[in-house]
């Protein structure tokens, strides 16, 4: 076991995977990770605490992970590669493996151009893939990036990373997994999955150079309450997929909240039907209270023991 | 070749404000290339900041002069008697001008009248592309030849992030992603392999990370 939690074991006992994602707030109340947390106790195998997601300052993802820890849930501590340089970037895997984190998720991170600094001068002293090499190289290897040893209590974190199916250039997106995988990543988990056709296609490509059987991936699914948010991702995402007919649907929906949970519903059914994939990671953006219902009524609770 | 865009009037008059007898020195070398620093930019500003000046009744002596380079002493100093008349010198250089002015000159006030953006190249009439950050590690060998340091926003070094689709960046969608470039010429030239090999993080202390940068070239000692 690279890291005894939770998710490590559901994933290894070849259990279909529930990951979703929890947002710290833009505050320094604890309560609001408190609250949140309920909605995943018990119901998923790791909750994303997402590090201020398109750039948009929020409480740490370190220390929200912590709370979350407090209340129960196994947290999935996101690290991006945009704030913080190797120094910084290596103390802190040090410092959320001390707090009791044990999944880690290796991200580039949004340009500061899209939240509310863009004044601010950006990082990249390394690249998402570089840090997934540098966390297995302190896990694995018990050294930092610059080889110095980690003579004892090594950081063990199951590492996670993301992929994109759905950005281009497509052929490319299966080499940049690969390379991931060949980085060190131990889970995947995809950009939110509308167009479920390309989101095949891009399996299709991975199941044949055999990348499910060295990573598990979880799908990105993202429920939504109204067209407009659709339309919001279609125009204004880079990187996203939406198909009309989604929108359409949406649009014409007399309960489109409904309407939002039951796509969501089918598009579950429909990647647990695709090889390769071993779970779903649920992006709820700013509804997190919709992630335990979901789960419900997709039949993926209770979760299995491990 | 550097890159340089002219400040806003208002920006410059501020600047120059307290001063009457100006030098206004121009730069024949990049600047004059890319229209903002030559000895027509400077006949031009001159003749803006004199009726500006006259708007707000107050009274401006311009020299104007364009040496060959403001970056060498032996240019700018055959301008040191007229410099000795002069409350100030405004410079249409680039920052390395400015600062060549300000070491030789420490007595007079250099004030620069350009922002120093970038070393590119004219993609086509009139339109500047930044192509090199001076990162000091060049790295176009395995790149086909595009710079994702200076051209990628998040300075990846191992493929595009999430953002890339249809060949543009998220952060300007008049900007192409280079990783798209890196991809598209690497694959028509059958070295996609260049790609899969794991980037190691880049040692920085080639760039700006590690104070000024110098280098000497023995065999020119004299």
């Amino acid at each position: 076991m690279k890291s005894a939690n939770r998710l490590e074991k559901v994933l290894t006992a070849g259990n279909f995977a529930v990951t979703a994602e929890l947002g710290p707030p833009q505050n320094a109340d604890p309560k609001v990770i408190k609250k949140k947390s309920q909605y995943f106790l018990g119901n998923v195998d790791g909750a994303n605490i997402t590090d201020n997601q398109t750039a948009i300052v929020r409480m740490s993802s370190i220390a929200a992970a912590a709370v979350a820890i407090s209340c129960g849930v196994e947290p999935v501590a996101q690290m991006v590669c945009r704030d913080r340089n190797r120094i910084a970037m290596q103390s802190d895997i040090l410092g959320a493996a001390a707090l009791g984190i044990r999944n880690i998720l290796c991200l580039s991170g949004d340009h500061q151009k899209f939240g509310n600094h863009p004044e601010a001068a950006n990082v990249f002293d390394v690249d998402s893939m570089q840090l997934i090499a540098m966390v297995k190289k302190m896990r694995d290897d018990k050294q930092f990036l610059s080889g110095d040893p980690i003579k004892e209590h090594e950081p063990r974190l199951f590492i996670g990373a993301v992929a994109n199916p759905f950005a281009d250039p497509f052929e490319f997106r299966v080499i940049r997994l690969a390379k991931k995988i060949k980085a060190g990543a131990d889970f995947i988990q995809t950009q939110c999955v509308f167009d479920v056709d390309k989101f095949a296609r891009w399996m299709e490509l991975v199941v044949k150079e055999g990348l499910h059987k060295k990573v598990y991936i979880l799908a990105g699914l993202t429920p939504v309450r109204s067209a407009k948010a659709l339309h919001y991702m279609k125009n204004e995402v880079a990187g996203m997929s939406i198909p009309d007919e989604l929108i359409k649907r949406m649009e014409s929906a007399e309960d489109p909240r409904e309407e939002g949970i039951k796509i969501c519903l089918e598009m579950i059914e429909s990647v647990k039907n695709i090889d390769g994939v071993s779970g779903i990671h649920l992006m709820p953006i700013g509804w997190e209270s919709i992630t335990p219902i979901i789960l419900e009524r997709a039949g993926l609770l209770p979760r299995p023991q491990v | 070749m550097i890159v340089a865009d002219r400040k806003p009037l208002d920006e410059i008059l501020n600047s120059i404000k307290d001063y009457k007898k100006i030098m206004l020195m121009g730069c024949g070398g990049c600047v004059t290339v890319c229209f903002s620093g030559g000895a027509k930019a400077v006949e031009l500003l001159a003749s803006q900041l004199k009726m500006a000046r006259k708007k707000q009744c107050k009274d401006i002596e311009i020299t104007e002069c364009a040496p060959e380079r403001q970056c060498e002493y032996e240019f700018i100093d055959k301008f040191q008697e007229e410099l000795k008349s002069v409350d100030a010198v405004l410079s249409t250089a680039c920052g390395v001008g400015v600062q060549t002015m300000s070491e030789r000159y420490p007595d007079t006030m250099t004030i620069p009248a350009l922002n120093t953006k970038f070393m590119g190249y004219p993609v086509e009439q009139a339109l500047w592309e930044e192509r090199c950050a001076g990162c000091g590690d060049c790295v176009l060998e395995w790149t086909a030849g595009y710079c994702p340091i200076a051209r990628c926003a998040k300075r990846l070094l191992n493929g595009p992030c999430g953002g890339s689709q249809d060949g543009k960046c998220e952060v300007d969608e008049e900007t192409d992603c280079i990783w798209q470039l890196i991809y598209d010429r690497l694959k028509r030239l059958d070295k996609l392999d260049n790609l899969t090999t794991i980037r190691e993080p880049k040692d920085w202390q080639t760039s700006t990370n590690a104070g000024q940068r110098k280098i000497m070239f023995e065999e020119a000692m004299l």
